[in-house]
């Protein structure tokens, strides 16, 4: 590689109080490159686009663009040196027309006077630039969200075309608008662009990407060519390998629970643009994993079966009885609860205090003419603060001072005490301390002990591998195999599915 | 002492009774309370009496922003509630007829029943917001209370509806009474019933609300129908107590007084916990401003000067920005102390 | 923000195609205004003899010019998605202090800008506390609309005559066009300020940036649009032409009254949202204001021609039209999603 570099970060250190988001991180991107970025949650992939466009200030390490050391104030400086972002959600402004979108703020004028006819014509030709024939004319919200999006580009690449940073483009794309974007995105290339590209399909990133560096809780793992890292290998790097120290759970207790009745089975339930439609099954007493990376629609199979978002397809079936989840109120009065991936905007609300968080659901089950007695209510709090162990211990204050482990676990206690049939967990362990994390897939054991059924959602492979009885695996939105948990089940084989997308 | 200041309510109370107590100065006997008649009077229970409707819709207003909304035709409602009655009243034969007289009430307060449920479905059935849907009955419904009364002032003579405004029953005033027995019912509704933090939890978080089961949209009917209750009452007590409907004077701009009441009560615009006690605390204090004027002699008309430095006061210290801007100033003045 | 979901659209229909499609949708509420308003004029003329004289139709112009120009700052507030509540209590400002300055003595020329910069700078203020102190917009004009109707009252509670020269002839003037049809002068400046503000908001960059703060003032911001100055310039622009309006105001009425103009800011919203407007920005035109504000006018025109009919079927009628706008921009926006 003789080329040099347009962009060159070296060393880049960033701490947040209490956490390293950031450690010794070095990425270079070549013009006219696509470049990927890969990583799981919190391996700092956001982090370092944020650095990089001036959002957050470094704490270490230095950034060179084109060779010359620079240090942004913000994204808009960024832009104008060069560095455009267009991020997953199009951030234009849809009700202005497709040529007031490329060009706000720098329109053609004559005396002050927006030249309209002028706008209009250099957004065609640039826009023709892209392969796009559009009315420039018409509002940006007449277009589907990948027009919009590319509209975006041409937007980030008018205004400066040696760095783009395309976050999570293709999330929301079916697959010929991707191919679309694609299109775009070779054609840039082609013009000497540099691109940094990030997305959670593995598909995806294979067939642009040049090159990828892999990153993994903040650290650097890598830089490699892409044709010369298998798929499998590159999750690995992403998931990493290491065991986490806790105490490990004792193994038996999963695997001789035998799995009752089925509590809920989905028959072909899915949803457009969410996850395709999948077959599940799950029974009492038995813990099913939901694995796969992020984007792959754990969380959205999560959701539907909660009736959180309503699917499009299929059915369900509780306890034999076919269901239509319409509100989660209907999965809820089946005995199903949810606890969301979102804690703070969709799980606890954070201004009431913890007893009032903790018979939320079961009040709002109840309806509000039929107050549980405060008596009650005490009972039940100091029962699941006790259990739980949530600290303080101090069920009225509110929930917001509370630590996330604690706010997780007062989520858990509101849908225990509905004692439900099925419990749906989205990440419970994401972002809280290792004794929090080892209490809480302990006492998920313990329920589907006592004959509860679980479905677990978790980001970290080895967490699902302890705890699940059969894990099912998702990948680009497919739910790709189910398999049964037994001695012979390890991470590596976990990883084979997600990576090669074996069939069911 | 630092506890009782950081109390939510302390300064609301503070600045009540410094403007309780600078009326002394100007009205020597302002505290001092007779017994005439077997009934109380004084400028205190001036003051009580002067804001019974204030706090009525205070009160209504104070549950409607609890879950995120707002509701600007308490006015036009309390309008519509005095027009009812008063036509109701005056079409009898004989006006003393304590039924009669209940039966206009009733009415008002079901056809009160009606444009809360109007609002209410507005705002949570079709989604419209809530500053728009209420702003369409603030609009038509001054106009339907004028059409009701052919933009007549309806005067009657009612003794037992005079009794609801201007009455007194155990030596104190009866509209005191019913906006007593009106708080008292809504404090055990919202606070012995689980309505309270129902409707705290879809104001805070209406995402976290629906996924733990709440069904809002009943909720915020009830809020809506329940501030346009509250809103009839204080007009059937205006009415009554001017013996007459008036449907230009009746509520006229009272919607901007609750939300200011509301916000001095503590109760964020933004939805979520709210104060009964703080919106009760927060119309009194508007209407000791209102009566404080008064006697200090200065003209009534200029209580919206004090008004505007009030909410200007409020709003910059609860505004996050705000602080932040002064503590910096303060920080760099002090440095080189 | 807005994460717009559109069904995937593979093979995009021909331009022309999209074109009409985008055409009708944008348009409807504006088209819906201006057949109402040809339906109206046609009603008036069809039932009420002398309703088709040129004069009559003039007159709408005439008799609501103030409102006009009011209307026209409104709109720039309202497509930033804010609101101005102070926009009435300004008027009346402004006819208070010029009638109390030209009584004092003092000469046309100087008080005309005087009370020009007032409103300027009374919105400018207003804009600054919105933008600065993340004050709400309807908090901070509820204090500025307190402070201008309180500052109004302080000044003289009663009605000034207006005896000035300069006053009284813009008053009396009339733009003759034939025998019997005129318009008056204020006629012809709301027109100018209606035409200048057009051009503002279709081809300037302060008024794209309007546009765009409405649409999605985040993205306006990552778009380096200076959405801060645009936002205080917005509220600045509706407090010149409140005053302006207050100005016209004082030339049709020859008078400074503390209680004119009231209720006005709800006249100038419902005119902004019959223009088809959207309250919550980003959306209409300022022709659809004005087709608002003449569609309020000629209800009026009509219920004074009727003569059997009151004044408060008015009220009833912009509320009907309010409801019937509100609930078709809902189902626009909803169909654009």
């Amino acid at each position: 590689m003789t080329e040099r570099t347009v962009l060159e970060m070296t060393g880049i250190r960033k701490t947040f109080p209490g956490v390293v988001a950031l450690d010794g991180v070095d990425f270079r991107l070549f013009p006219g490159e696509v470049h990927a970025l890969m990583g799981e949650n919190g391996a700092g992939k956001s982090t370092l686009i944020k650095v990089l466009t001036g959002v957050y200030g470094i704490d270490g390490g230095d950034i060179r663009l084109a060779g010359e050391p620079v240090h942004f104030a913000g994204p808009l400086q960024a832009q104008q040196a060069g560095v455009s972002t267009v991020y997953q959600e199009v951030n234009l402004c849809t009700n202005l027309s497709v040529a007031e979108n490329i060009f706000i703020g720098r329109e053609p004028r004559r005396l002050g006077r927006i030249r309209w006819g002028e706008m209009r014509r250099r957004a065609s030709a640039l826009l023709a630039g892209l392969d796009l024939d559009l009315d420039v004319a018409a509002p940006l919200s007449s277009y589907s969200l990948a027009i919009q999006q590319m509209v975006a580009i041409a937007r980030a690449v008018d205004i400066s075309a040696k760095v783009l940073i395309l976050d999570e483009p293709t999330s929301s794309l079916d697959a010929s608008e991707v191919e679309r974007l694609f299109e775009v995105m070779r054609r840039l290339k082609r013009d000497g662009v540099a691109i940094l590209f990030v997305s959670h399909f593995l598909d995806q990133v294979y067939e642009i990407a040049d090159r990828m560096t892999v990153l993994r809780n903040g650290r650097l793992i890598g830089e490699y060519r892409t044709e010369e890292l298998p798929q499998m290998q590159l999750v690995t790097k992403m998931i990493g390998k290491e065991l986490t120290v806790l105490d490990r759970l004792d193994d038996e207790a999963r695997t001789t629970a035998a799995p009752g009745e089925p509590v809920i089975a989905a028959h072909g339930l899915g949803r457009t643009g969410a996850v395709q439609p999948f077959d599940l099954t799950i029974r009492s007493g038995q813990i099913v994993g939901l694995a796969g990376l992020l984007g792959s629609g754990r969380t959205e199979v999560a959701r539907l079966l909660y009736g959180a978002d309503r699917a499009d397809s299929g059915h369900v079936e509780i306890g034999g009885e076919q269901v239509t989840l319409r509100a989660p109120r209907t999965a809820m009065r089946h005995g199903i609860a949810f606890s969301s991936e979102n804690r703070r905007t969709e799980g606890v609300i954070g201004d009431l205090t913890v007893r009032e968080n903790i018979v939320l659901a079961l009040q709002a089950a109840r309806g509000w003419s039929r107050p549980i007695p405060r008596r009650r209510q005490d009972e039940l709090v100091a029962k699941y603060v006790k259990a739980l162990d949530i600290r303080p211990a101090d069920p009225e204050i509110p929930v917001r001072n509370l630590s996330g482990g604690n706010q997780q676990k007062v989520l858990l206690a509101r849908w225990l005490i509905t004692e439900p049939k099925l419990l749906i967990v989205d990440e419970p362990t994401r972002g809280i301390d290792v004794g929090a994390k080892a209490e809480i897939q302990k006492l998920l054991v313990e329920l589907a002990g006592g004959g509860m059924a679980v479905l677990f959602v978790s980001a970290e492979l080895e967490e699902v591998l302890r705890l699940s009885h059969t894990i099912e695996v998702l990948r680009d939105r497919r739910l790709v195999e189910e398999i049964e948990n037994t001695g012979g089940v390890d991470a590596d084989r976990i990883m084979q599915t997600i990576a090669s997308g074996a069939t069911a | 002492m630092t506890a009782l200041t950081r109390h939510r309510l302390f300064w609301p109370a503070a600045v009540l009774v410094v403007l309780l107590v600078s009326n002394v100065f100007f009205a020597p006997r302002f505290f001092s309370i007779t017994v005439h008649d077997g009934h109380l009077y004084g400028s205190l229970i001036d003051v009580l009496r002067s804001s019974t409707p204030l706090v009525l819709v205070a009160l209504g207003m104070t549950v409607v922003i609890a879950t995120g909304g707002i509701d600007l035709s308490v006015g036009s409602v309390m309008a519509i509630a005095g027009a009812v009655a008063c036509l109701m009243i005056g079409d009898l034969p004989n006006q003393d007829s304590v039924g009669g007289v209940l039966l206009a009430v009733a009415a008002a307060i079901g056809l009160a029943v009606v444009l809360g449920l109007w609002n209410g479905v507005l705002v949570s059935v079709i989604g419209i917001q809530p500053i728009i849907a209420t702003l369409i009955l603030m609009v038509a419904g001054r106009g339907i209370a004028q059409l009701l009364t052919s933009g007549q002032i309806i005067n009657v003579s009612s003794p037992p509806f005079r009794v609801i405004g201007a009455g007194y029953f155990l030596a104190l005033p009866v509209s005191v009474l019913i906006v007593a027995a009106v708080v008292a019912i809504a404090v055990v509704l919202t606070r012995r019933s689980a309505l309270g933090v129902l409707v705290e939890a879809v104001g805070a978080s209406p995402t976290a609300s629906r996924l733990a089961g709440i069904r809002a949209r009943g909720l915020t009917i009830m809020a809506y129908v329940f501030a346009a209750v509250c809103a009839a009452v204080a007009g059937l007590i205006f009415s009554s107590n001017v013996a007459s409907a008036d449907s230009n004077a009746a509520g006229n701009l009272i919607e901007l007084d609750a939300i200011l009441a509301v916000v001095i009560g503590g109760t964020a615009l933004t939805g979520g916990r709210f104060s009964l006690a703080g919106s009760v605390l927060g119309a009194v204090l508007i209407s000791a401003l209102d009566i404080t004027t008064y006697t200090i002699g200065i003209p009534a008309e200029t209580t919206l000067l004090f008004k505007a430095v009030v909410v200007v006061v409020l709003c910059l210290s609860q505004s996050a920005a705000f602080r932040a801007v002064v503590l910096r100033r303060r920080r760099t003045a002090g440095a080189p102390a | 923000m807005t994460a717009v979901t559109s069904p995937p659209r593979t093979a995009p229909p021909t331009s022309a195609a999209r074109r009409r499609r985008w055409a009708d949708r944008r348009h409807v509420p504006v088209l819906v205004t201006l057949a109402l308003l040809v339906g109206m004029y046609g009603t008036g003329v069809a039932n009420y003899e002398n309703f088709s004289d040129t004069q009559v139709l003039l007159n709408v112009f005439v008799d609501n010019a103030f409102l006009l120009v009011v209307a026209a700052g409104m709109t720039f507030v309202i497509l930033t998605g804010g609101i101005d509540l102070s926009v009435g209590a300004v008027v009346a400002l402004t006819t208070v202090v010029a009638a109390t300055l030209l009584h004092a003595g003092w000469p046309a020329a100087v008080v005309l800008p005087l009370v020009l910069l007032m409103g300027t700078l009374l919105g400018l203020g207003m804009g600054a506390v919105i933008h600065y102190f993340k004050v709400e917009p309807f908090i901070a004009t509820l204090a500025g609309m307190f402070l201008a109707r309180g500052l109004s009252l302080l000044i003289n509670r009663n009605s000034i005559p207006i005896t000035d020269p300069f006053w009284t002839a813009m008053a009396q003037k009339r733009i003759r066009f034939a025998p019997g049809i005129f318009i008056s002068t204020s006629v012809v400046i709301a027109l100018v300020v209606v035409l200048v503000a057009a051009y503002v908001l279709a081809y300037t960059r302060f008024g794209r940036t309007v546009y765009a703060i409405g649409g999605n003032a985040d993205s306006a911001l990552l778009m380096g649009l200076p959405v801060g100055r645009t936002r205080i310039a917005v509220y600045t622009v509706s407090g010149f032409c409140s005053s302006l309006g207050g100005v016209l105001l004082s030339f049709y009425m020859l008078s400074g009254y503390s209680l004119h103009a009231q209720g006005m800011e709800l006249d100038a919203i419902a005119a902004v949202v019959i223009g088809g407007v959207l309250l919550t920005g980003g959306s209409g035109y300022l022709f659809g204001t004005v087709l608002g504000v003449l569609l309020l006018g000629l209800i009026q025109t009509i219920i004074t021609f009727q003569g059997t009919l009151s004044s408060w079927w008015t009220k009833i009628v912009i509320g009907i039209l309010l409801f019937g706008f509100i609930v078709l921009q809902r189902l626009v926006t909803r169909r654009a999603r």
